[in-house]
C-alpha cells in the first residue's frame, strides 16, 4: 500500500497531547538568569536619562544594562540584519538590539535586567525609570507619506525605497486607453498581530569550556538564525548551535532575527551564565513583528465583455520603524500575483516603502500574497458589477488558459506558472457550496426585506509556493538562496534516519516525510525517524516559511531516497551476482526482473553496506545519501473559496455561516494534514476580514495589544468548513507537489469581504474596510439609507 | 504577566474578612473567585498590599428559595447560578445572564458577589440585579445592611460598599413566570458586551443596560413607556435616553445608543413572547 | 493540594499563580501560558474536576483542592479518549493550545455529555487556537462525546 496519499495520523501528536513536548519556556537549566525587558512606552523620543538604581538594589537582581551599557561592552559586531535590500539605494537605518539614544517604536528595548527568577525579573524591569524627551511620531502610513514628521532623526525622509515591476509600459498605457470598462479601487491592508499561540522565547546556554553557545529559540529558522547570530554578535559561527524545540506556531512571526535572541546570546556568552526570556502576550504587540500594513490601489482595464486588458497596481507599504529580516521584500512577494488566475495582457506594479514609528512589519502567513489576492479578487467583483455579470462569470471569462488545463504558462508578471486547471475547480466549489441554492435564499431575504441579509463571496486565488529558486531570489536581491538540504541514511538494523533542513512548527513534517521515505524505500513509515530543528544534527538547511517545506525540502528527501536506492542497487547486484541493469526495486526489495521470488530486501543491503565485508570495488560503506535541492521554478497552488455571511443590517453584526474551499495543491502526501492547513489558514484570513487589526493612536501607541482587545477568533465565531480538492500536479518538482500552508489565508479574506459587499449591494455599498466590524458595517448601512432612502 | 507582591490573609468567616478589612484599610482588597481582580493585578493596574481571601467561605455559596424571594450567597459562582433549578423557576433571567459571562472556565471561578462589588458597567450581573429589583446585603463592622440594587452602583467601578464591608447575599424577588430577556451584543462570545440589555417584565417592568454609561443603570424612559403600554419599538426608541455611553475601539457613543435601542427592542419582543407563553400555560 | 493524584505541598510567595506553581515548582510544563488576560485558555487545568484558567488563580487559592493537568489525563493503558479523539481527527497542529483545549473539552463533556456542534463551539469559547481553524477540534470533541467518553 502506498503511504503517499494516505491520511495518516500524526506521529507528533502523542507528545503534544500529553504535555511531554518541550517548548522553550519548558526547558529549565541550572544557574539561569531571567531577562526582563525595559521597553519604550513612547513611539519616538530621545532617551534623556535612565535610572537603574532601584532595580539594581532589588533582591535577586544580577545586573541591569542600558542600551548604552551594552554598546560600551562591545557586544555587537553588526546591527540586526536585513537580508532583502530590495534596491541599491534603500534606506536602512541601523537597528541594534537595544536603543541607545533614540527610540523609534513602542516596545523597543531600552534596557534589560537579569534576575534569578521570572517574577523578580518582571519586578526589576518595572522599577527601571526612563526619562524620554518625546519627538514627533509618525503614527501611520498617511503621516509617513505626508512627511511632517520623520521617523528617524538620522533620515531626512520617511521614504525607504521605490520598486517597479512594469514589463511593458507602452502596452499598459494602451490597455487602459482602449478599455471599455475600467475599475479603480483602493484597499487598506490593516496591520495584523500574528499571535502564534506560543509567545516567542529564548534560552542561551554557554558551554563552560571553549566558548561554545547553544541557543534555544522559538523560531522557524534555526539555520538562518545561526548565521545571523554570528554576524550580529561576532561569535564564530562554528561555535554556535541553534535548537528550535517544539515551536508553538509561527505564521511568519518566528522567521525573524530578533533583539531578544541577540541579547540572550551575547549576555550568556559574556557572563558565562544561561540567559532566558519569554515574551508575554501583551509585550508581543511591540516585541514581535506585525503583518500586512499596506495601502493598495488597483486599476483594471477590460473590454466590453469584461475580458481583462490590463492591470495597474501601486502599493504604499508600512515598514514600521526598522528593516527587519525581509521587511522590505514582503510587498515584492505579492507583486507577481496581482493578476491572479487571469489572463491579463498588460501589467504594471510599483511599490513605495515608508518608515513609521511603529513595530516593524515583516512576513505574516502569506506575506504579500494575501494582499495581492485580496486586491485582485475584490477588484474582480467590482468589475463584475461594472460589466453587469455575476462574480463567477467574470472569473470564467478571464481564467488563464480559458479555464482549461495548462502547463508552464508565462503570465503578465513574467513568472511561469507551473500548472493550472481553474475551470473545474470553480465548478466543484460552486457545486459543493450549493451556489444556486444560496442565491435563491439571498433573493428570498431581499424580497422579504429581512433585517438579516445573506451574502455570498467568491475568491479564485493562485499563490506562489516553494520558495524558492535561488537564482530568482538573487534576481530580487534577496540575501540567501532557496534550496533545501536532506540526508537519508539507512541504519544497520534497517531503520531509516532522515535529516531535514526544513524546520516544523506544527505542520507535521515528521509524519509527511516518513510517508515519502516509506514509499520511496518500500518500508514501513514507522521505521523512519525524522531529525530536524537542531543545527548540530541538521547543519544545513533553510528552514520553514513561504510554503516551501514540501515543495523544496520534501522533494530533497525524495531525491535523497532515490540516491539511496541507486547505491543499494549496485550493492544488491553485487550480492546477488546479477547485472545492475537487470535489477528492479519493488516493495522494498531488489530482484532480477521476471524472478521476484529471489529478492534481497533493502534492509539486508543496508546491513551489508554497514559491515562492508563484501562491497563492490569503489563503493563506500554505509547507505547514506544527501541532496541539496534547488527548485527550477516556484509552485503555484490555486483554489476557489466560497464564503457565506449573514449581515444584520440593524446591528451591523456579520456572522460567517458557511465556508467552502476547493484547493489544488498538486499531489497530496497526507490529505489529513492538507485539510488541517486549509482550515487554519482560512480562519486566519477570515479573522483579518472580520475581527483583527492593530489600532494605533496618533502618538503611535497600540490601543489593543492583548488578546482581550486584539480579537483572535474562537471556535464560537466560526463555522465548520466544507473542503474538497482538485489535483493538478506541479511541473516544478518530481513529486508534483505544490504547498498548502498559506493557501487558506490567501483565499479567505477576499471571499469574506466579497460576501459582505454582496449582501449589502442592494444598499449601494460597494466596498468596506477591514475588519468589517459591526460599527463599520452599521455606519455604512446608515449612511446608505440616509442617501438613498434605504435598500432597493 | 505577574502581579506585584502582596500579603495574603485567608478569612474563615465573613466577620474575619471584615476584621481584616478594618485592620488594613484601603490597602486591602477582598479576593473571591479573583476573576475581576487578578486580571487587573497581573497587568499591574491594581496592586493592593493585602488580599483577603474569602474564597473558602463555602457557606456563602448557595441559591435558596426563601418564599417571596430567592436568596443567593455572594460567593455563588456563575456556573452555579447558570445551573440552579431554583433560579430556573423563579428568576430565570439571572441564570441566563450568568450563562453568558466570560467563558466556562471563568464561570467556574467567578462569583456573583465579586462581580457586583467590582461595579464594572461593562459586566453583565449588575444589569441582571437591576432588572430583577434585587436587594444586596452587606456586612461591615457595624453589622449588616440592605442596599437596593438601584442604589448600589455609584460610578465607574464604584459602589455603595464601604471599604470595610463585604457583600454576603443577594435577595431576588421571584418573577412569577413574567417574561424576561437577556440581549448581549459582542464580537466574540468570550468578550464583554459592547452593549447589553437585561429585561424583566412583571408588575414593575425593569430594563437595565450594560456598558451604556460610567455605571450600570436602568433605562427609565423605556421602563415608563412599557408601563404605559407602549409597543416594544416605541419603548426601545428611548432606551438610551439619559445615558452617556463610553467610547472605545468597538463603538462610539452614537453606535452604542443605536445598539441599546436594538437590544431593548429585541429584548422586549422576546420578553413579551415569554410572558405570553407563560400565561398560556397557566390557562391550560 | 493534590496534583494528578499526588499530594503536593510547598511554601510559595502569595502572588504565585497556579500556572507558575505547576510549571516552575512542579515541572508540569504541559500547561502552557499563551496570554496575560485570561483570554486564550492555554493554561486550562481542572480544579476539583472543573476547567479553570490557571493563570487567573493563585496557587494559594486552591490549597486543598484536587488539581488535574494534562499530564494527569493519560493512563498506563494509553491516551485519554479525548486525547485519542484529537489525534484521530487531527485536532492539533503546533500543539501549544492543545493541553488547555483538551482539558476544556473534557470539562465540557462532563457538563454536557451529548453536546450539539453549537454547544461544543460555545463551550470552547475561552480557548484560542491559531492553527486548526477549530474545525477538527470540534470534530474531535463530538467524536469523543459520541464514543461515550
Amino acid at each position: 500500500m502506498s503511504a503517499i496519499g494516505t491520511p495518516m495520523k500524526r506521529r507528533e501528536d502523542p507528545r503534544l497531547l500529553t504535555g511531554e513536548a518541550k517548548y522553550v519556556d519548558d526547558i529549565q537549566v541550572p544557574g539561569q538568569l531571567w531577562m526582563g525587558m525595559v521597553r519604550a512606552t513612547v513611539a519616538h523620543a530621545t532617551i534623556a536619562a535612565i535610572d537603574t538604581s532601584a532595580a539594581e538594589a532589588m533582591d535577586g537582581v544580577f545586573a541591569v544594562y542600558t542600551g548604552a551599557d551594552l554598546q560600551e561592552m562591545g557586544l555587537w559586531g553588526a546591527p540586526l540584519p536585513c537580508a532583502w535590500v530590495v534596491t541599491p539605494d534603500m534606506a536602512n537605518p541601523a537597528h541594534y538590539p537595544t536603543a541607545v539614544d533614540e527610540v523609534h517604536h513602542l516596545g523597543e528595548i531600552v534596557a534589560v535586567v537579569l534576575a534569578d527568577s521570572r517574577y523578580r525579573a518582571a519586578d526589576a524591569a518595572e522599577a527601571v525609570v526612563v526619562d524620554y524627551a518625546e519627538l514627533a511620531a509618525v503614527p501611520n502610513l498617511d503621516a509617513a507619506m505626508a512627511g511632517a514628521a520623520v521617523a528617524h532623526s538620522s533620515l531626512s525622509t520617511n521614504h525607504a525605497y521605490h520598486w517597479p515591476l512594469v514589463p511593458d509600459p507602452d502596452a499598459l498605457e494602451a490597455a487602459f486607453a482602449n478599455a471599455a470598462h475600467t475599475v479603480t479601487a483602493e484597499f487598506v491592508q490593516q496591520r495584523l498581530i500574528p499571535a502564534a499561540m506560543e509567545p516567542r522565547g529564548v534560552l542561551a546556554v554557554p558551554s563552560p569550556y571553549g566558548g561554545d553557545i547553544t541557543l534555544y529559540s522559538s523560531t522557524q529558522v534555526p539555520h538562518i538564525l545561526k548565521v545571523m547570530v554570528a554576524a550580529t554578535t561576532g561569535i564564530s559561527e562554528a561555535k554556535i548551535r541553534v535548537v528550535a524545540p517544539s515551536v508553538g506556531g509561527g505564521f511568519g512571526a518566528k522567521l525573524n532575527i530578533n533583539p531578544d535572541e541577540m541579547l540572550a546570546v551575547a549576555l550568556a556568552h559574556r557572563l558565562g551564565r544561561p540567559v532566558r526570556w519569554t515574551e508575554s502576550r501583551t509585550e508581543a504587540a511591540g516585541s514581535t513583528h506585525q503583518g500586512r500594513g499596506q495601502h493598495q490601489r488597483i486599476e483594471l482595464a477590460a473590454d466590453a465583455g469584461g475580458k481583462l486588458l490590463g492591470c495597474r497596481v501601486h502599493i504604499d507599504a508600512d515598514m514600521g520603524a526598522y528593516m527587519m529580516l525581509i521587511t522590505p521584500g514582503v510587498p515584492l512577494l505579492g507583486s507577481f500575483l496581482y493578476t491572479g488566475v487571469y489572463d491579463v495582457p498588460a501589467f504594471g506594479f510599483t511599490c513605495d516603502g515608508w518608515f513609521t514609528n511603529l513595530t516593524p512589519t515583516d512576513a505574516y502567513r502569506g506575506a504579500g500574497r494575501p494582499e495581492a489576492s485580496y486586491a485582485i479578487e475584490r477588484a474582480m467583483d467590482l468589475l463584475a458589477a461594472e460589466v453587469g455579470v455575476g462574480p463567477d462569470e467574470i472569473r470564467r471569462r478571464n481564467f488563464l488558459g480559458g479555464g482549461d488545463r495548462f502547463e508552464n504558462l508565462t503570465v503578465a508578471s513574467t513568472l511561469v506558472f507551473d500548472s493550472g486547471h481553474y475551470g473545474p475547480n470553480l465548478d466543484r466549489a460552486l457545486e459543493l457550496a450549493d451556489y444556486d441554492g444560496l442565491r435563491a435564499e439571498q433573493q428570498r431575504r431581499r424580497a422579504a426585506g429581512e433585517p438579516v441579509q445573506l451574502g455570498i463571496g467568491l475568491c479564485t486565488y493562485v499563490e506562489i509556493c516553494g520558495l524558492a529558486p535561488s537564482r530568482a531570489l538573487g534576481g530580487l536581491n534577496y540575501g540567501a538562496g532557496g534550496w533545501e538540504h536532506a540526508v537519508v541514511r539507512m541504519l544497520p538494523t534497517g531503520k531509516v534516519e532522515v535529516v531535514s533542513g526544513s524546520t516544523p512548527h506544527g505542520q507535521g513534517h515528521e509524519t509527511t516525510w516518513s510517508q515519502i521515505v516509506a514509499d520511496k524505500l518500500g518500508i514501513d513509515p514507522a521505521d523512519v525517524t525524522v531529525l530536524h530543528s537542531d543545527t548540530a544534527i541538521s547543519p544545513l538547511g533553510l528552514d520553514t516559511y513561504g510554503s516551501r517545506s514540501l515543495a523544496v525540502g520534501g522533494v530533497a528527501i525524495s531525491m535523497a531516497c532515490d540516491k539511496v536506492v541507486d547505491k543499494a542497487k549496485v550493492i544488491a547486484a553485487h550480492l546477488m551476482e546479477a547485472n545492475v541493469d537487470d535489477l528492479v526495486f519493488e516493495n522494498g526489495a531488489f530482484s532480477v526482473a521476471g524472478t521476484p521470488a529471489a529478492s534481497t530486501p533493502i534492509q539486508a543491503v543496508a546491513f551489508a553496506a554497514f559491515t562492508a565485508h563484501n562491497l563492490p570495488d569503489g563503493v563506500e560503506p554505509n547507505l547514506q545519501e544527501q541532496v541539496t535541492f534547488d527548485p527550477p521554478n516556484f509552485a503555484f497552488p490555486f483554489g476557489t473559496h466560497v464564503a457565506v455571511v449573514e449581515v444584520d443590517t440593524e446591528t451591523g453584526g456579520v456572522r460567517l455561516v458557511g465556508y467552502t474551499a476547493v484547493d489544488d495543491c498538486g499531489t497530496q502526501i497526507n490529505p489529513l494534514i492538507v485539510e488541517g492547513q486549509v482550515h487554519g489558514g482560512i480562519v486566519q484570513g477570515v479573522a483579518q476580514a472580520l475581527w483583527e487589526g492593530v489600532h494605533y493612536d496618533e502618538d503611535g501607541i497600540i490601543k489593543n495589544p492583548s488578546l482581550m482587545d486584539y480579537l483572535v477568533p474562537s471556535a464560537a465565531e466560526v463555522p465548520s468548513i466544507r473542503t474538497d480538492s482538485t489535483v493538478t500536479p506541479s511541473t516544478s518538482n518530481p513529486l508534483g507537489v505544490k504547498g498548502v500552508g498559506e493557501a487558506g489565508t490567501i483565499g479567505s479574506a477576499a471571499a469574506v469581504m466579497n460576501a459582505i459587499c454582496d449582501a449589502l449591494s442592494p444598499f449601494g455599498i460597494a466596498d468596506l474596510p477591514m475588519p468589517a466590524s459591526p460599527q463599520t458595517v452599521w455606519r455604512a448601512v446608515e449612511s446608505a439609507r440616509a442617501t438613498t432612502g434605504g435598500a432597493s | 504577566m505577574i502581579p506585584a507582591p502582596f500579603d495574603l490573609v485567608t478569612a474563615d468567616s465573613a466577620e474575619a474578612a471584615v476584621a481584616a478589612l478594618v485592620e488594613h484599610g484601603d490597602d486591602a482588597k477582598l479576593l473571591a473567585g479573583g476573576h475581576s481582580l487578578l486580571p487587573l493585578m497581573k497587568l499591574r493596574l491594581a496592586a493592593p498590599a493585602v488580599l483577603v481571601d474569602i474564597g473558602r467561605l463555602r457557606d456563602r455559596s448557595f441559591v435558596r428559595d426563601d418564599g417571596a424571594h430567592v436568596t443567593v450567597g455572594a460567593l455563588t459562582r456563575h456556573r452555579d447560578l447558570e445551573t440552579s433549578p431554583v433560579l430556573a423557576e423563579h428568576a430565570p433571567l439571572l441564570a441566563a445572564v450568568a450563562a453568558q459571562i466570560g467563558d466556562p472556565a471563568v464561570r467556574h471561578r467567578g462569583t456573583i458577589g465579586g462581580s457586583l462589588a467590582h461595579g464594572d458597567p461593562a459586566s453583565d450581573l449588575p444589569a441582571a440585579v437591576l432588572a430583577l429589583g434585587a436587594v444586596l446585603v452587606a456586612v461591615g463592622p457595624g453589622g449588616s445592611r440592605e442596599i437596593p440594587a438601584e442604589d448600589f452602583f455609584h460610578g465607574f467601578m464604584d459602589t455603595a460598599l464601604h471599604a470595610d464591608e463585604m457583600l454576603t447575599e443577594i435577595r431576588i424577588p421571584k418573577t412569577a413566570g413574567a417574561g424576561w430577556s437577556f440581549q448581549k451584543f459582542n464580537r466574540r462570545a468570550q468578550d464583554w458586551a459592547i452593549v447589553g440589555a437585561a429585561i424583566q417584565l412583571g408588575p414593575t417592568p425593569r430594563v437595565a443596560l450594560i456598558n451604556m454609561d460610567m455605571q450600570p443603570l436602568r433605562a427609565s424612559a423605556t421602563e415608563s413607556a412599557v408601563a404605559g403600554g407602549a409597543s416594544p419599538a416605541e419603548a426601545a426608541a428611548v432606551a438610551a435616553e439619559g445615558c452617556s455611553p463610553p467610547e472605545d475601539l468597538n463603538a462610539d457613543a452614537a453606535y452604542r445608543r443605536h445598539l441599546a435601542q436594538v437590544m431593548v427592542r429585541r429584548g422586549l419582543v422576546e420578553a413579551a413572547g415569554r410572558s405570553a407563553a407563560s400565561g398560556q400555560s397557566t390557562v391550560t | 493540594m493534590t496534583v494528578n493524584g499526588q499530594p503536593r505541598a510547598a511554601e510559595v510567595e502569595p502572588r504565585t499563580l497556579l500556572v507558575h506553581y505547576l510549571r516552575d515548582s512542579l515541572g508540569l510544563t504541559g500547561t502552557n501560558i499563551g496570554c496575560d488576560t485570561s483570554s486564550c485558555g492555554a493554561c486550562t487545568v481542572h480544579v476539583d474536576g472543573e476547567a479553570v484558567k490557571s493563570c487567573t488563580v493563585l496557587a494559594a487559592q486552591v490549597a486543598g483542592a484536587e488539581v488535574t493537568t494534562i499530564e494527569g489525563l493519560a493512563t498506563a493503558d494509553g491516551l485519554h479518549p479525548m486525547q485519542q479523539a484529537f489525534m484521530d481527527c487531527h485536532g492539533l497542529q503546533c500543539g501549544f493550545c492543545t493541553p488547555g483545549m483538551v482539558m476544556a473539552a473534557t470539562s465540557l463533556l462532563r457538563e454536557h455529555p451529548n453536546p450539539t456542534e453549537d454547544e461544543v463551539r460555545l463551550g470552547l469559547e475561552g480557548n484560542l487556537c491559531r492553527c486548526t481553524g477549530y474545525h477538527n477540534i470540534v470534530k474531535a470533541v463530538l467524536a469523543c462525546a459520541g464514543g461515550g467518553a
